[in-house]
């Protein structure tokens, strides 16, 4: 059984055909690459399957573990292990980081049946995790994405998906406004939670970051659906001829 | 109105059978129905209180006469039939019951999002156990502990005995009884609250709150406060209770009198959950309250923090007169206002003194049907050189059939001073909701957490153990309001 399967995805916005029989199966322990041009529906992609309000499928189905995600709100999606790294994360003002990570960690363990941490040991367990990504302390204190730098927020979502060990994380343009040194500390951080039970879907715009997350798979999205599938050296094809090439040929 | 002249006389006809006038039927619980001259000495003679205060009472019942309600507050509800109101009853004892079990379970229910401690919902639902009695020792052991600093803190009816002269002395000086026309009601009528006097260079050692206050039985509707920190002192005063709270009376009208000297330094912190009635507001409890301070000595400091969630009225303005030079005021309130609650909250700051400071800070939420309103006035009197007025206006709205307002008056007499003005109006996005959801949190969760971190500048504010329980009453009283 795959861990994420995608049949034939249908979605509309605004009356509009976004999602046109999208399919996508993704295994435990693989991490899959989905490029595509701007507006080709990679961000719709990743809020329909987060079950956000108004992404609802009108056709297809999608399964993580065998169950369907039709009936299961955007916060049960989240507690069962689907995380989503958004490409735009968004600001909290006045909400500490400390305490947001605290309470969607506590979501989750509860969700799994596990015991919370109480305040120190949490604490303790986010410093250790976030000098590995090079969040210092002050940046915890400080209220959620507010006046953080771009590659601070990217940061940020990484610390949380490697606080909240998702089965399946869904990084949307993680690499967008990063500058090669922090694209290679949100990479590492990345790559450090790559295990044989959980996977990763990484979708971008550019070759560049599957130089530093290297994908098992490559998927070009085009107007709505995968138009072809690969290997790594897919992702080179893309960076060498352009997305026109591959979408005239499909 | 048809049973006013009929309680009037029967209120004769009672009174004419006692000696001085009316008084010493000791048997009686509960005054007659209705507000009269009679019913004033009634409640003055009741509380053995001596001459002066019933003169004193007499004189406000007099000016309430000729006063008129007020209407300028962006509140709507049906006239107050003042004579249908019973201005006195013998304190009750809260109804004893046998066990949690026997208490409403909505209250239970609260109680535990609360996280109040089992023994504290004990106490605070009016259940007879042995640790009671524990409280009451506990009151004892603080309060011997203040004496030893000099410090009173206790009933005002009792002051009234103990220490007549200071509370001859300041009572009605920072409200004058024809201040407004709640104000001089509750000085004709006022039934108990907290009296504290804070003696020179004595910084109180603990917080005081209306849970220690000894002998404590309902104050009634028609609270009055009132709080002397001496020059060189410090004093944190609570009141309130973020339990829910319900009353059978429906008007209240509180009064709160607050006096800095010299480099004196009061802050006063409320947490105010009264019952806000039903989704239509039926059986809400209108909060009428005047509250101020003065700030008479130099480089005194008078501070108000207060979490608005209850009522189904709130009508609140607790000032600062800032009339020591260096003085400071400040103002922190957050008011969510859900359902068909209304709130007309805010503050005035009235700079006498020079180089006087004022910060106000105020976050109005609005959910529901509900209207929240800040209205705040800051005055720079011509003498005030080189005073400064910060005022920051926040308003969240959570659904589209609510209104935030934001009424501030401005008046500067001198030119010398700087006043600044910033207001936001916003809502809760759906980005916000959507990422707390994509993280596990639930809808409800999403919307405190949002919240609080909207109020947070106030939050900070407040004593520790309040803040936290403020914390989680907020987002009890927005529940059901989003998603
Ligand atoms: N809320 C919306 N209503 C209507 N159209 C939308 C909405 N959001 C996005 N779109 C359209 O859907 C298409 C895909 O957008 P998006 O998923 O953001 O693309 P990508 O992330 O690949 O750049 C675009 O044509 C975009 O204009
Ligand atoms: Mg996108």
């Amino acid at each position: 059984m795959s861990l994420l399967e995608i049949k034939n995805a249908e979605l509309k916005l605004d009356g509009k055909d976004i999602l046109k029989g999208l399919s996508l199966s993704v295994n435990k322990g693989e991490v899959h690459a989905i490029m595509g041009p701007n507006g080709s529906g990679k961000s719709t992609l990743s809020y329909m399957l987060a079950g956000r309000d108004g992404y609802e499928l009108e056709g297809g189905e999608v399964f993580l573990e065998g169950q369907s995600l039709s009936k299961m709100e955007a916060d049960e999606r989240a507690r069962s292990g689907l995380f989503l790294a958004f490409q735009y994360p968004v600001e909290l003002p006045g909400v500490g980081g400390i305490s947001f990570l605290r309470e969607a960690v506590n979501s989750r363990k509860k969700f799994l049946g596990e015991e919370e941490l109480d305040h120190l040991a949490f604490v303790k367990e986010v410093r250790k995790v976030a000098s590995k990504m090079f969040v210092k302390d002050e940046m915890l204190k400080r209220a959620v994405n507010v006046g953080f730098s771009g590659g601070e927020k990217k940061r940020f979502e990484i610390l949380q998906m490697a606080m909240l060990k998702p089965k399946i994380s869904i990084l949307d343009e993680t690499d967008s406004g990063l500058d090669v040194d922090a694209l290679k500390i949100v990479s590492d951080g990345v790559n450090a939670q790559r295990n044989e039970d959980n996977a990763i879907v990484v979708i971008t715009h550019y070759q560049r970051l599957l130089d530093y997350i290297v994908p098992d798979f490559v998927h070009i999205l085009s107007d709505g659906s995968i138009i072809k599938s690969g290997g790594p050296e897919l992702a080179l094809e893309v960076e060498k001829n352009g997305y026109a090439g591959l979408i005239n040929a499909a | 109105m048809a049973a006013t002249q009929e309680t009037i006389d029967k209120v004769k006809e009672v009174s004419s059978t006692y000696k001085y006038g009316f008084v010493t039927d000791l048997e009686a619980e509960k005054a007659p129905l209705g507000l009269s001259e009679d019913i004033v000495k009634f409640i003055s003679h009741k509380k053995k209180e001596p001459k002066w205060l019933l003169e004193w009472r007499l004189k406000a019942y007099k000016k309430w006469l000729t006063m008129e309600e007020p209407n300028w507050a962006m509140v709507d509800f049906p006239k107050i039939n003042f004579q249908d109101i019973y201005y006195y009853a013998a304190p009750k004892t809260k109804p004893k019951l046998n066990s949690l079990d026997e208490v409403d379970p909505e209250l239970l229910k609260t109680y535990e999002k609360l996280g109040i401690p089992i023994k504290e919902q004990e106490v605070l639902a009016g259940v007879a156990v042995d640790y009671v009695f524990d409280s009451v020792s506990v009151a004892t052991t603080f309060r011997e502990k203040l004496a030893k600093e000099g410090i009173i803190f206790c009933p005002i009816s009792e002051a009234v005995k103990t220490h007549p002269d200071l509370v001859k002395k300041y009572i009605g000086t920072v409200i004058p009884i024809s201040d407004n026309y709640y104000a001089a009601l509750n000085s004709a009528v006022f039934t108990d609250g907290s009296f504290v006097f804070i003696p020179k260079g004595v910084k109180c050692p603990m917080e005081l709150s209306t849970y220690f206050r000894i002998n404590e039985q309902n104050s009634g509707q028609f609270e009055r406060t009132l709080i002397i920190a001496e020059d060189n002192t410090y004093v944190s005063y609570l009141e309130g209770c973020t339990a829910p709270q319900r009353d059978e009376n429906q008007l209240h009208a509180a009064v709160v009198e607050l006096v800095a000297m010299n480099n004196a330094e009061i802050k006063y912190s409320t947490v105010q959950n009264w019952y806000p009635g039903d989704k239509d507001g039926k059986g809400g409890i209108y909060n009428f309250v005047t509250k101020r301070g003065n700030c008479l000595g130099k480089k005194s400091k008078i501070s108000w923090t207060q979490v608005e969630t209850g009522s189904a009225i709130t009508w609140k303005y607790p000032s600062c007169v800032l009339k020591g030079d260096d003085s400071v005021g400040e103002f922190y309130s957050v008011a969510v206002a859900n359902n068909a609650q209304q709130a007309d909250t805010g503050t005035k700051m009235i700079h006498i003194g020079k180089n006087t400071k004022s910060t106000i800070i105020s976050k109005g939420i609005s959910a529901g049907k509900a209207q929240n309103t800040y209205r705040g006035q800051v005055q720079i009197q011509k003498n005030a050189k080189g005073s400064r007025n910060f005022t920051q206006c926040d308003s969240l709205l959570i659904g589209d059939k609510c209104g935030a307002h934001t009424v501030p008056y401005i008046n500067q007499f001198t030119p010398n001073a700087r006043v600044e003005h910033e207001a936001t109006t916003s809502k809760i996005s759906e980005d916000q909701l959507f990422y707390c959801l994509q993280r596990g949190l639930d809808i409800e969760q999403a919307t405190s957490l949002i919240v609080n971190g909207f109020c947070k500048e106030v939050m900070k504010e407040l004593p520790m153990e309040f803040a936290v329980e403020a914390q989680k009453l907020i987002g009890i009283s927005l529940e059901g309001s989003v998603g």
